[in-house]
């Protein structure tokens, strides 16, 4: 019941060493998620919290059969290690990073197309399917297992989300934050499409904020083939223009990227726009009957 | 982050990009000795970071040195206010006086990251000197664009297809071609974010020419480029939001009472619109980051109240690797350190929020806890508008 990562999901951490991936990565590993090697160039042969460390992601995926990859090494280091992994044969390659060039990412996600890897990320708090795999920087414990997903561009609001769900007793079946950058590797659309056709999501949250034209972009898709209800919130409605609100992406350029048009877009698509943050846990359970 | 024009212009010079001879002033004195070098009728431009400085008498023909040291006088010291400044304006520090040109047409040419097709954008028009997000509303059909390809990058005939698309003829053409191949190199090299010639000029003897330049550059990227970080004006910039940057805290000043203290950029964002919400206006956008230790909080604490038209502060923390009962034993010794005057409501949730709350309580002082994100608003709006809660 979950998109992208379950209790099969088998992942290899790279910067496993560092101060960020070592911490981590135990915390995943209390969770519940395989993590079935690190990569640190250099420390190859060593063990990590008793995994397994390796030079390279493609000795991992040999020996230890890694699917997935969760990224913690320095921003001028992440395009390249989200490239190894995907020359390796990883699936998923989840990008925590935070301060990668636009330019980079620009030239990683040209090289991605067409070969099947997706990409979450970066500046991301990463993906978890509840009860069974965490992949990120999320508090495990907010989250509960059911049948909603969640999709946001944010951290600390995500989990806002998530905690209004479980308190009402609404479970997710997974929750991702796309990150909060100009050029990310999955937008709301791509995981939109994997929430519309996943048997076991019955119903969507949709965080987006400030900034870029992604929210429109997901409202015409919404509008024109989501089978499923879709609840959103949009920060930054009181954001002034031309400012950068922490994100890198948040930001209301040449008079673009305002809340106000995305809520339109979404409310005209049949979204259910929750004006205020405080209620998108109760605008689900309004949406589902409950 | 953002130059000057005259900076910018400086590295479109390296890069082989033509821009008007000229120089840089601190002084009348130094604009005179500029504009007598020059030898011609000159322009002198009041240099600040934002746009409209023409509309605002920021930019003036001179006709002698004399008539640059007064112009460049008048203007020095002076608060610029454009439509991009406020209405406290924007001090002139530095004018940069350039020989006037003889022009024969107006052009504008952009380049931007365009996020929905994750590329680099090459937009050029005929409506130059114009407002480009107004062409952009009403006549977009005028803007010609081109994009880059990651891997390739601009290719010289997408070049010309801008630059015969823009009407242009002969070597006036391949001039611009060359114009926008150059520009781009430098886009691509030095990190930019947008890099804008409005207007672009043909000349009167056919020749092409960047009049106005502006450059932003990824602030990511700034660590791989050191000599474009020194080009950083500071005093363009908001002191309390260079304070914040420098003890990694994300702060942006806003118009509003109600000061917000929050862990992460999204929920800051959503803290904010909850306040207005409410009622009220917010002080301040704040993100104390992922790792809200006892020092962070305290220096987000002093740079909000250093606000005074802060009434009360909303502290909202949304515990996840960030334990609630460190941030709320720093916003114990914080209020205590900095003897705070105004109410403070403390809403926390997730890791360890319930121990965190008990050392709020137990602190002995004036804050308000609240539970949910609604009451938490509602309360710190109350308080900031001297009612009891």
């Amino acid at each position: 019941m979950s998109i992208l990562v379950n209790r099969e999901t088998r992942v290899v951490v790279q910067g496993i060493t560092g101060r960020e991936g070592s911490f981590h990565t135990e915390q995943c590993v209390a969770y519940g998620t395989k993590v079935v090697a690190g990569v640190t160039p250099g420390k190859g042969g060593e063990t990590a919290n008793g995994i397994p460390v390796f030079n390279t992601v493609a000795e991992a995926v040999e020996k230890e059969g890694a699917n997935a990859s969760l990224i913690f090494v320095p921003p001028a280091f992440s395009g390249d290690a989200v490239l190894e992994s995907a020359s390796a044969g990883i699936e998923l390659v989840v990008c925590i990073t935070e301060g990668i060039p636009t330019v980079d990412m620009i030239k990683v996600k040209d090289a991605l197309r067409g070969t099947g890897v997706r990409m979450v990320g970066p500046n991301c708090p990463g993906v978890i399917t509840p009860g069974q795999c965490k992949m990120g920087i999320m508090p495990g414990f907010i989250h509960m297992e059911g049948r909603v997903g969640v999709i946001s561009r944010s951290g600390t609001l995500t989990y806002e989300a998530v905690a209004q769900l479980t308190e009402l007793g609404i479970g997710q079946s997974t929750c991702i934050g796309i990150g909060g950058d100009p050029v990310i590797g999955s937008t709301f659309l791509d995981l939109l499409r994997l929430f519309n056709d996943d048997p076991e999501t019955d119903a969507v949250v949709l965080i987006g904020e400030i900034g870029g034209s992604a929210e429109e972009e997901a409202a015409e898709y919404i509008g024109r083939e989501m089978k499923k209800p879709v609840v959103s919130f949009i920060a930054g409605q009181t954001a002034p223009p031309g400012k950068r609100m922490g994100h890198a992406g948040a930001i209301i350029a040449g008079g673009k990227g305002t809340a106000a048009e995305k809520v339109s877009a979404l409310e005209k698509a049949g979204v259910i726009v929750s004006s205020s943050p405080a209620d998108i846990g109760a605008k689900v359970a309004e949406v589902l009957g409950l | 982050m953002k130059i000057h024009e005259y900076q910018a212009k400086e590295l479109l010079r390296q890069y082989g990009v033509p821009v008007p001879d000229g120089g840089v002033a601190f002084t009348s004195e130094e604009a005179r000795e500029i504009a007598a070098r020059l030898n011609t009728r000159a322009v002198v431009k009041a240099q600040i970071h934002a746009g409209g400085r023409g509309k605002a008498g920021g930019v003036q023909l001179v006709s002698t040195p004399d008539e640059a040291a007064s112009t460049a006088g008048e203007l020095l010291g002076k608060s610029l206010v454009t439509y991009q400044t406020g209405p406290e304006g924007q001090v002139v520090s530095r004018v940069l006086v350039e020989g006037a040109l003889g022009i024969a047409s107006e052009l504008y040419l952009g380049m931007v990251i365009d996020r929905a097709t994750e590329r680099v954008v090459v937009m050029a028009s005929t409506e130059g000197g114009v407002e480009i997000e107004k062409v952009a509303a009403e006549t977009p059909e005028k803007i010609l664009k081109q994009y880059a390809d990651p891997a390739l990058g601009l290719m010289p005939y997408q070049a010309r297809l801008l630059a015969f698309g823009l009407g242009l003829q002969g070597k006036t053409a391949s001039a611009a071609a060359s114009f926008i191949m150059k520009l781009y190199q430098l886009f691509v090299d030095k990190d930019c974010s947008l890099a804008e010639i409005n207007p672009l000029v043909i000349l009167e003897d056919g020749g092409v020419i960047a009049l106005d330049a502006k450059l932003n550059f990824d602030d990511n990227a700034l660590y791989r480029h050191p000599e474009v970080t020194d080009l950083r004006d500071l005093t363009e910039e908001e002191p309390l939001e260079i304070e914040a940057s420098e003890y990694g805290l994300s702060y942006i000043k806003l118009d509003g009472n109600v000061g917000c203290m929050v862990n992460g950029a999204g929920l800051a964002m959503a803290t904010m619109d909850i306040i207005k919400l409410a009622g009220g206006e917010p002080a301040n956008f704040l993100d104390v980051g992922g790792a809200a230790k006892e020092e962070s909080v305290t220096n987000a604490f002093r740079i909000i109240l250093a606000d005074e038209n802060v009434k009360a502060v909303l502290v909202n923390i949304f515990g996840g690797i960030v334990r609630c009962d460190i941030v709320a034993q720093g916003v114990v010794n914080a209020a205590r350190n900095l003897d705070v005057k105004v109410p403070v409501v403390v809403r926390l949730e997730g890791t360890n929020a319930e121990e965190g709350l008990k050392l709020i309580e137990e602190s002995g002082m004036k804050f308000v806890t609240a539970k949910g994100l609604k009451t938490a608003a509602e309360n710190a709006v109350k308080a900031a508008t001297g009612q009891e809660v």
